[in-house]
């Protein structure tokens, strides 16, 4: 059994990069997810591990201290809120092109432009589609639990080198802000020097004589080359999509209804199908762990087992809706529910829309 | 008398220049006269004198040099527009042994990448910038840049630069020569054989510097042509950078050692 800490969301991802053996850190203060770079200046991982933190003097700076660092094949991260990632969007669609390895945060803020401080799921489509400019994707998980914001650390980083892609962890200002008990992983020694040299050969560390040089780029002027390496690049994604798809049911088995959500919406749903099932409804959960890539195929199957109703209920106007329906295309309803904006719905709010919205008529 | 051939110049005997193996062999991309070759040459020949060129990490802006990656025959990342500091840092940061330098232009540096320019002189990153002004964006096709002298002509000033709405020149040079943060900072050109000497030496005093760990980072600027963007001959566009650009942007050492030069 690991240590077991109370935390906040924010500093248990904190603690696991740390423990993960992360290299560097570089970030810009927001709200709310301030307490990540607060949280590591304190506990000073330089004495730690080793661990190199900076403020940066700019979300754009900071992620691109993350691509200059990934480059060198280290372990590293950033982490922001909604603002501040759609400032880190040039440099996630260089990294994306680059092909670099590198983990980063949003702790979601409602919007748009500098909207609120409090919670929101309204980044889906920022987060799941791309986000910069270019075809490309990025892993995303979707913690639930401060539990989660710790574990997604080290899951993040294993996939992200697994693949050389940009992982995001894609968390909201509930999560980020409360505090729950968290079963902390044991340190992970970070790599040395000769240890990246030798597991990461793409990596720029310096050329040795009589070996190829090194090179990190985005850009191939040859426009035939660009899109060969763009195949490749959708190659990578289908394979990840084949392999890295994570969710969990709860109480799917015999559910007539279901509540597709994620994050704290997951958690105000799961509350919502409790109710609904003392009330007789065959409610179910259908919470997404990963939403890129996203669990399709998974839904589709459930649908042809006889589910009558999807309810997709996110803090957005309805962005995570769209790919349930791509999913279920049309084998059952689909509608949404969420309150947006920095408001919170409630379990009663959830369980009266499954009502209304999918039981009703 | 028998013809003389290729074959019999070409000779180990008659070798008076020997390129440096640390640019590679491929075309340069650069217009003929344009300073960006020379400048390129200097910066691998210094690295090769000192032998770092086993733990040297380069980084290439966007402008004319961002292919500086296909020339110089080292590590090299390739930076978004102005953020090379930025990546710069992110290297240095985490190798701190390694030798770390930015390639930048003057819209790169100057313009688009101000913040991350200041902030890594500021922070007193290890590194080395190497600073190619050339009042112009060359790449895109000769817009006018933060280093455009007033009343100077461009594709976005075509009736000159008026400083009343486009502003003045940013001497970005002396402005980071003002921070602590900066341990060596000197503006050098590259337009002929004496003025090269002295960019090399300039470039050469950075990377010691880096090599020996001193405290702060070392930027030297090279006042550079743009025959195709300044719509000139090479030979007149070096006469029209002597007349018009040394005035302004002066040319020598602003700060050794830590030390503000008077
Ligand atoms: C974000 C972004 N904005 C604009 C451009 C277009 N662009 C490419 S190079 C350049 C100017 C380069 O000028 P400079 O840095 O002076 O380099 P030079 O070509 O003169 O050497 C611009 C504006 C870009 N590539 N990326
Ligand atoms: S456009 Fe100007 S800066 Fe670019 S290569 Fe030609 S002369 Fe040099
Ligand atoms: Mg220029």
């Amino acid at each position: 059994m690991g240590e077991l800490k109370l935390m906040k969301g924010n500093e248990a991802l904190a603690e696991a990069a740390i423990r993960a053996g992360a290299d560097a850190y570089f970030g810009y203060p927001i709200t709310p997810q301030s307490e990540v770079i607060e949280y590591l200046m304190a506990e000073k991982p330089f004495d730690r591990t080793g661990m190199v933190v900076l403020q940066a003097e700019s979300e754009i700076a900071a992620i691109n201290m993350v691509y200059g660092a990934a480059g060198t094949g280290k372990k590293v991260m950033t982490s922001s809120s909604s603002p501040g990632i759609s400032l880190k969007q040039e440099g996630l669609s260089y990294i994306a092109g680059a092909e670099l390895p590198c983990l980063y945060a949003n702790v979601v803020r409602g919007g748009p432009g500098l909207g609120t401080i409090q919670p929101s799921q309204a980044d889906y489509f920022q987060s799941t589609k791309g986000g910069g400019h270019g075809d490309y994707r990025q892993i995303v998980l979707a913690p639930a639990s401060v539990q989660e914001m710790s574990d997604f650390v080290k899951l993040g980083f294993e996939l992200a080198f697994k693949y050389r892609i940009a992982v995001l962890i894609l968390s909201d200002g509930v999560i980020g802000q409360m505090m729950e008990k968290v079963e902390l992983f044991d340190q992970i020694p970070r790599l040395t020097d000769q240890e990246v040299i030798e597991k990461y050969p793409w990596a720029t560390t310096g050329k040795k004589k009589g070996t190829e040089r090194r090179i990190i780029t985005s850009l191939d002027l040859d426009s035939l080359k660009m899109e060969a390496h763009n195949h490749h690049l959708q190659a990578k994604y289908k394979t990840i999509s084949e392999n890295e798809v994570r969710y969990e049911l709860i109480d799917c088995d015999d559910a007539e209804y279901i509540i597709v959500a994620y994050g704290s919406s997951a958690r105000i749903s799961q509350k919502a199908v409790q109710l609904a099932r003392k009330k007789g409804i065959k409610a179910g959960l259908f919470r997404l762990i990963t939403l890129y890539p996203f669990p399709g195929k998974e839904m589709q199957q459930l649908c042809k087992k006889g589910v009558k109703g999807w309810l997709a209920v996110e803090m957005s106007a309805g962005q995570m809706v769209e790919d349930v329906m791509l999913s279920v295309k049309g084998c059952a309803k689909v509608e949404h529910y969420g309150r947006f904006g920095g408001i919170v719905h409630s379990p009663e709010e959830v369980l009266h829309a499954l009502e209304e919205k999918i039981i009703g008529d | 008398m028998a013809e003389i051939t290729l074959e019999d110049i070409i000779k180990p005997e008659n070798l008076v220049y020997k390129k440096t193996d640390l640019l590679t062999d491929k075309e340069l991309s650069y217009c003929p006269g344009c300073g960006h070759g020379t400048a390129h040459r200097i910066t691998m020949e210094v690295l090769e004198e000192l032998g770092l060129e086993e733990r040297t990490i380069g980084v290439a802006p966007v402008g004319c040099s961002v292919l500086a990656y296909e020339f110089m025959n080292i590590d090299m990342t390739q930076a978004a527009h102005g953020r090379a500091p930025a990546v710069a840092t992110g290297i240095k940061r985490c190798w701190p042994d390694r030798i770390v330098f930015t390639y930048q232009g003057d819209g790169d540096l100057a313009a688009i990448g101000t913040a991350e320019t200041i902030h890594a002189c500021n922070r007193g990153e290890k590194i080395v910038i190497i600073f190619i002004n050339n009042g112009i964006y060359g790449m895109t096709g000769g817009q006018m840049a933060p280093t455009t002298l007033p009343g100077m002509k461009s594709s976005t000033s075509p009736f000159g630069r008026d400083v009343e709405t486009m502003g003045n020149p940013l001497k970005m040079t002396e402005l980071v020569a003002q921070l602590p943060g900066t341990y060596f900072v000197s503006r050098q050109a590259v337009h002929s054989p004496a003025a090269v000497r002295r960019a090399k030496k300039a470039i050469k005093k950075a990377f010691e510097n880096q090599r020996d760990n001193k405290p702060g980072l070392s930027f030297v600027e090279i006042v550079s042509n743009c025959n195709s963007g300044w719509k000139m001959t090479p030979i007149d566009a070096n006469k029209w950078m002597e007349e018009n650009m040394f005035p302004f942007f002066p040319l020598g050492d602003i700060k050794v050692d830590g030390q503000l030069v008077k």
